[in-house]
């Protein structure tokens, strides 16, 4: 018997359309088909300058949208060659960390629901209620944040952030602590979850699954340790590994980094230097606050080799032609929205930015670069023809692999259990279908 | 109908419609049709926080055929318009669309080969909710909205009982009218 | 120096390699790819047991857009921000883009050694084939179908080449650059 389980299905959070043949109540095999949420991710990036790209990866794994931001931010940085600050590293980790505390709130949340536990969906969501409204204090925005910015970041935390994150984090780790003893030794749960959706670890390193899932079968892999961005170097955290490789591995492996993550945000938050928070495209350090073209201020006092000749007026006929006054490559990340719109000089900015031709321009070349996304490995593969938009944006996502080893995860297994293992993958539509 | 304070009334007069029209702006069984981004703002003005509950809205059914409010959350694909055209059509009179998100609503700024420049050319929409995703507020807002409608008995749906007339007499025709055809669009920065 | 163990083991099969950023790059030949997979896999000193990444580049205009040109050059005592970094590095894709206009690329990723290592396959346009590497690691399977989806590269050998992200009426490979980018094949309503 052939069972057709989506694409607009309840137990199916996101659309895919599973076939499975069964044989009475057992899975004997199965078809995937994805795509239903294909928005052309890649093709879009082509199409506009660097920047333009931010937005979009939002919207890819859009339960972790901040990873995916300093992801794509990281890959162009890297391509360009140049290093953000210190205190944007620390802020890109604190951010980072939070937004993976809700995905996996989001992933167990859901996946509880789906296997009948309503009341800790309930808590989840508050939990990361709580959570987005810290994210949205320093963003400005729930979910869809567009807050990473090549060389830096949108704006500095607020005041008061951290006593606020902090307060936050105990209360997190309140429903966590609520949610695990509804769940952890309850029988249903259990009897649900153990044993179902096994996958080995040769199995699973041959599909190239990475994160939670590969690490529930006992592989302690984590670009955060094994090839350290930003400043994970300097934290001290765990790799929670499992060892049966199945559902209550994964949802137990989910709920130990989320313990990790919160001691990362808590560890950033002791060290946060303070200092300058972003670079400018050729990699120096410019103030956060120095958004008035210094030249052309003619504050030139400690440039090096700086020729300005002004005019004694500033006006007249050849006042465009001020060898100094170029913007042009001057910064890479976006002035902020009071400057854009405050003084000339921001808004010059913005518009030199965003005008075609004079964004960001990377020299031709290529680079990958991969930080751990809340469902493994995310990597960026951008090529630049030296343009300013774009040639190539590719992405890997986490959870594409993961899902074309469904087949196999749910054969042999009952209908029944193709719930909690769709839900232990976490699949986001976004960034499987881009 | 106003505030009356109902323990003192032993009867009162109302038409049939508007008492049809109050009693089911309460009770709105809704389809949530999830797609994408815009499902994160959906669970999360469905669950504690924001809780829809309050307006009636708060259980879905995952079948077409029980539901009468689709709320189409997130963008949709070509690939995807025949599903949900289909999960429309299996949905029994009176019946109304909430398209929730801009994507929903126009397309957004998803303007590819891919994607559905809103909804509304494939099954007719009552209640439009922008925003990318809406907030919750907004999203109760277009509840509300969708509330009153529902209580003067009006809907989209072509044919249905309670609408004056089909209110999108082009749509199975595959071409608009021309005062409602966009516009074109040059390719802006290709 | 995975670079130098391939080319003492497959100089036959080698068009180049580079480093670039820090990130080594082997380019193939796309007749030694089954063969030099599978040794990067099995042999020890380089044990790539991770296909992290396949995926494809459309190199038709690569440089031709009207932006990519090189930003004009200013009189060289500059103001100490817009004076060009002397740039140590330098990138070239070692193959003629006329000649090879898409190009494979495939990321590994070794557990034992923590190393990786990008693998290019230039592919003629005339004959956008290549092997299928799906008997090596099962996460080629689904990569590939989405090259195939998106670019139409034939994986020989591969056991279900479908479309993946796409329906099967559409026409054409989106992320060629000869592709429009909203040029929509609607399966039901409007073109619009």
């Amino acid at each position: 018997m052939f069972l057709n389980i989506g694409p607009s299905h309840p137990a199916m959070h996101g659309i895919i359309q599973l076939v499975a043949e069964l044989d009475g109540e057992r899975v004997v095999g199965a078809d995937v088909e994805i795509g239903y949420l294909h928005r052309c991710f890649e093709k879009e990036s082509e199409r506009g300058p660097y920047t333009n790209v931010i937005p979009y990866t939002d919207r890819l794994n859009y339960v972790s949208p901040l990873i995916n931001n300093f992801g794509y931010c990281l890959a162009v940085e890297r391509l360009m060659g140049i290093e953000a600050t210190e205190r944007c590293s620390y802020i890109r980790v604190i951010m980072s960390e939070l937004s993976r505390v809700t995905d996996h709130l989001t992933c167990i949340g859901a996946s509880a629901m789906e296997v009948g536990a309503f009341t800790v969906f309930l808590y989840m969501i508050k939990a990361r209620e709580w959570l987005w409204e810290l994210i949205e204090a320093v963003t400005g925005a729930r979910l869809t944040i567009s807050y990473g910015r090549v060389g830096g970041v949108k704006a500095d935390l607020p005041a008061g952030f951290a006593e606020r994150a902090r307060k936050v984090l105990e209360d997190v780790r309140q429903v966590l602590l609520e949610c695990d003893v509804l769940l952890t030794r309850n029988r249903i749960f259990t009897d649900r979850m153990q044993d179902t959706g096994v996958i080995s670890k040769e199995r699973a390193i041959s599909y190239g699954i990475t994160g939670p899932f590969l690490r529930s079968t006992g592989v302690a892999l984590d670009t955060r340790k094994s090839q350290p961005y930003f400043v994970y170097d300097r934290m001290r955290f765990d790799i929670p590994t499992g060892s049966h490789g199945d559902n209550y591995d994964r949802y137990l492996v989910r709920m130990e980094e989320m313990e990790q993550s919160m001691r990362i945000v808590e560890q950033a938050l002791d060290q946060l230097p303070s200092g300058p928070l972003n670079v400018d495209a050729e990699g120096r350090v410019l103030p956060a606050d120095v958004m008035v073209d210094e030249a052309k201020m003619g504050r030139t006092k400690g440039f090096h080799q700086a020729r300005v000749r002004l005019d004694p007026t500033l006006e007249g006929s050849n006042r465009g032609f001020h060898e100094a006054v170029n913007p042009d490559a001057k910064r890479a990340v976006l002035p902020a929205k009071e400057d854009t719109y405050g003084n000339i000089e921001g808004l010059m900015n913005h518009f030199k930015l965003i005008m075609l031709g004079h964004g960001i321009a990377p020299p031709p070349g290529e680079y990958y670069s991969a930080v751990e996304g809340a469902n493994g490995e995310l990597g960026f593969y951008v090529v630049s023809d030296g343009g300013d938009r774009p040639y190539r944006v590719r992405v890997r996502p986490p959870c594409f692999t993961i899902m074309a080893a469904l087949p196999e995860l749910i054969r042999g297994d009952l209908v029944a259990d193709i719930v909690p293992t769709f839900g232990s993958i976490n699949m986001i539509g976004g960034e499987l279908d881009r | 109908m106003g505030a009356v304070d109902v323990s003192r009334l032993n009867w009162m007069t109302t038409r049939v419609d508007a008492a049809l029209g109050w009693a089911r702006k309460f009770s709105i069984f809704q389809y949530p049709f999830v797609t994408a981004c815009c499902g994160m703002e959906y669970m999360a003005t469905a669950t504690a926080h924001y809780d829809m509950d309050r307006f009636g809205a708060g259980f879905p059914r995952f079948s077409p055929r029980q539901a009468d409010v689709l709320f189409v959350v997130g963008t949709v694909s070509h690939k995807l318009a025949p599903i949900l055209k289909r999960v429309y059509d299996q949905m029994a009179d009176p019946k109304w669309v909430v398209a929730f998100g801009v994507c929903t609503c126009t397309g957004g700024f998803y303007d590819n080969y891919a994607t559905v420049m809103g909804i509304d050319t494939i099954i007719p929409v009552d209640i439009y909710i922008p925003g990318c995703p809406p907030r919750p507020e907004n999203v109760l807002d277009g509840l509300m909205k969708l509330q009153e409608k529902i209580a003067q008995g009006k809907s989209a749906a072509p044919g249905a009982l309670l609408a004056q007339g089909p209110a999108y007499p082009h749509l199975n025709t595959g071409k608009r009218p021309p005062e409602l055809q966009a516009p074109h669009r040059p390719e802006a920065h290709l | 120096m995975i670079t130098d163990t391939l080319q003492d083991r497959f100089p036959q099969h080698l068009l180049g390699a580079h480093r670039y950023r820090g990130q080594e790059t082997v380019l193939l030949k796309r007749e030694g790819l089954l063969e030099v997979a599978r040794i990067m896999r099995d042999e020890p000193a380089l044990a790539f047991d991770f296909l992290m990444d396949l995926t494809c580049v459309d190199y038709l205009r690569f440089g031709k857009s009207q932006h990519s040109a090189p930003r004009l050059a200013t009189p060289s005592p500059l103001p100490y921000y817009s004076t060009p970094k002397p740039t140590p590095e330098r990138w070239e894709r070692s193959v003629p883009h006329a000649e090879y206009r898409f190009e494979l690329v495939y990321h590994f990723y070794s557990t034992p050694h923590n190393h990786r290592v990008r693998l290019k396959v230039p592919l003629a346009a005339s004959d956008p084939a290549a092997d299928s590497l799906t008997g090596l690691w099962q996460a080629a399977n689904w990569f590939e179908r989405e090259v195939w989806d998106m670019f139409g590269i034939r994986f020989a050998g591969h056991p279900d080449l479908r479309r993946i992200l796409l329906y099967e009426e559409f026409q054409g490979h989106p992320l060629r650059k000869d592709y429009p980018a909203n040029k929509r094949q609607p399966l039901i309503g409007p073109t619009y």
